[in-house]
């Protein structure tokens, strides 16, 4: 579904995205009657290496929307979304319309299925989570993960977050509880819609034998992560190195240590995983101690989506508009 | 109806040579809106601009900035990316086999079933030859100027090609530590494992479905149409704080419904 363009950023706000991991989702697994508040953090990182798009001095570009004729720059507000309904037209969607259409249960993920976790082809995994802990109150979370472990079960749930339904399995691995939001049976296509042949039988015996005899030359037993790496981030990393030691083309230089610890908050995804895992929230996460779903944290640590969120919540009206230093005011005002 | 290839390539690894065409295997359902000026209800587009000047950089003349990790930034001009980039390739190549799952699911990615292309016989015998031998490939390729990992493998008896992701994306469990805490009640865990057992059911991807997408879909639908949009009522569900008392209530919730569900069944 399309997304509205994110308010505009400056730099400091969109390093900090991009060096803090925040959790796709916080809230309350439902196990019965049970309640276990954690968040969500992403099982995967971004690309190794990202480029930003620059000018020719190196000053970062962003994209901006322009209206039709391309000569004026619009506004978070003055975009709506269409959707299409041929020759030009399109139905207008507000998104405070959308919103009324997600409902209350996005705080909750509610387990009421269980099922075997061989019984889920991969082929339904569309991305990986773990699981951490919202309160160092971990009982609830060391149950549900042995009692997962020991029953080869996968919890099955859906949950509404950003415009998207999701459909969710939540296992359990050496004691750390991880999900994968799966895709819906419409989404992965079967070999007849793709018109695949029929007929998988043509198969020639002494073809196979000779693909069997290569195979056999390139068999090995055991994969090894090392493989996956791209030709082009090597190509990269290794300009990037020769010109930092010619001085050529660094338009900024690698901060000093004491300012690189102040001013660019580096939290890795991993370290993140590992403190709250031990039950140390950090301060974004709630240091509330199993209270359920309230945040304790002050607006300004929020990010835009969040607040977005907490204005939904006490209805603030007009926030859909609103900037994240609109928001954090109106938040506050609010109480 | 047939989908469409999107790309062709050729299997290859010592003297095997078996072209095939790429099929995504997703398919993508979400609503697709399109961003419109409020004032014209035109469609709008997106420009490089410079933040501090507001003026357009043609994308043309662009250049790339380099971020280490330890901070330093340089510039990569577009020339040199275009050195960097793969070569283009029609190869497919299989540089490992290896026994079938040996490359966990937390690497996959995206899912795209391979087709024959032309050569019928080359495709069958390596769809049986990956079948006797229950192994699976480990493939790289350059697709549109993007370099590919992908498991080479079967699903539901057709050769799929699921691409990989690179080395450093993916978190395994075994770098973290499990939470810790006082040993687990025992009486809890037979509990918990007794209302998992309850709630026990197979997976029947058939049973889920996007209610969202379809609730968006039917609000467009109305205003279409120039009706008026009814925000849907919302429920709240109360929780114990108590987790073997919450347990034990869960599990007699359970049994009745369950009971309701096998009575639903006879019927």
């Amino acid at each position: 579904m399309a997304r509205k363009p994110p308010k505009q950023k400056n730099d400091s706000e969109r390093n900090q995205e991009a060096h803090q991991p925040r959790p796709f989702w916080s809230g309350i697994i439902a196990f019965g009657l049970v309640s276990l508040p954690v968040s969500l953090f992403p099982a995967n990182r971004g690309r190794p290496v990202t480029l930003s798009m620059s000018d020719d001095q190196g000053n970062r570009l962003r994209r901006r929307y322009f209206n039709g004729g391309r000569d004026h720059m619009l506004e978070r507000e003055d975009i709506v979304r269409g959707y299409p309904i041929g020759d030009d037209q399109f139905v207008l969607v507000e998104d405070e319309e959308l919103e009324s259409l997600a409902p209350e249960k996005s705080r909750e993920i509610d387990l009421r299925r269980f099922v075997p976790v061989d019984d889920i082809n991969p082929v339904f995994f569309e991305r990986g989570y773990y699981l951490a802990p919202d309160s160092d109150a971990t009982k609830a979370y060391r149950l549900l993960a042995k009692a997962l472990e020991e029953e080869q079960r996968a919890g099955i749930a859906t949950f509404v977050m950003r415009d998207r339904e999701y459909l969710i399995a939540i296992m359990s691995e050496k004691g750390i509880l991880r999900a994968e939001t799966l895709r819906f049976h419409d989404e992965v296509r079967s070999p007849q819609e793709v018109g695949l042949p029929d007929d998988l039988n043509a198969a020639d015996k002494q073809q196979v034998k000779r693909i069997r005899s290569a195979m056999k030359a390139r068999y090995t037993k055991t994969f090894d992560p090392d493989w996956l790496v791209e030709d082009q981030v090597q190509q990269l990393r290794a300009l990037v190195e020769r010109k930092l030691a010619q001085h050529r083309d660094v338009v900024a230089e690698e901060p000093e240590a004491e300012e690189a610890e102040t001013d660019d908050n580096v939290v890795d995804l991993m370290q993140v995983l590992k403190e709250r895992l031990q039950g140390q929230p950090n301060q974004r996460g709630s240091a509330n101690g199993g209270q359920v779903g309230r945040k304790t944290t002050g607006p300004d640590e929020l990010s835009r989506e969040e607040l977005y969120e907490q204005a939904r919540e006490k209805g603030i009206r007009g926030r859909s508009k609103m900037n994240k230093q609109d928001l954090v005011e109106a938040l506050k005002k609010a109480g | 109806m047939a989908a469409r290839a999107i790309w062709k390539g050729i299997i290859r690894f010592e003297d095997v040579a078996v072209p095939v065409k790429l099929y995504s295997a997703i398919e993508d359902r979400n609503i697709r809106f399109r961003l419109l000026h409020r004032k014209d209800r035109q469609p709008i587009s997106q420009q490089l601009v410079n933040p501090d000047t507001d003026s357009v950089v043609p994308y043309g003349e662009t250049q790339r900035v380099y971020r280490t990790d330890e901070g330093a930034e340089v510039l990569i001009t577009g020339a040199e990316l275009d050195d960097v980039k793969p070569a283009p390739s029609r190869d497919i190549e299989i540089s490992h086999f290896l026994p079938r799952e040996a490359i966990d699911h937390r690497w996959y990615d995206r899912p795209y079933y391979l087709g024959p292309d032309g050569d019928h016989d080359a495709y069958g015998s390596l769809a049986r030859a990956l079948a006797d031998s229950d192994q699976e490939g480990l493939a790289h390729w350059v697709m549109r100027n993007k370099e590919y990992f992908g498991a080479l493998r079967l699903y539901q008896g057709y050769p799929m090609l699921m691409s990989l992701r690179f080395r450093e994306q993916v978190i395994s469990v075994s770098e973290l530590q499990a939470p810790k805490g006082k040993p687990l009640d025992k009486r809890e865990l037979d509990m918990a494992r007794q209302l998992i057992g309850m709630l026990e059911a197979e997976f029947e991807p058939q049973d889920y479905q996007d209610e969202y997408r379809d609730r968006v879909m039917k609000m467009i639908e109305r205003k279409r149409k120039g009706g008026r949009v009814k925000p849907p009522p919302k429920r709240r569900k109360k929780s114990s704080d108590n987790i073997a008392d919450a347990l034990e209530a869960s599990l007699r919730g359970a049994g009745h419904g369950q009971k309701a569900a096998k009575a639903k069944k006879r019927q």
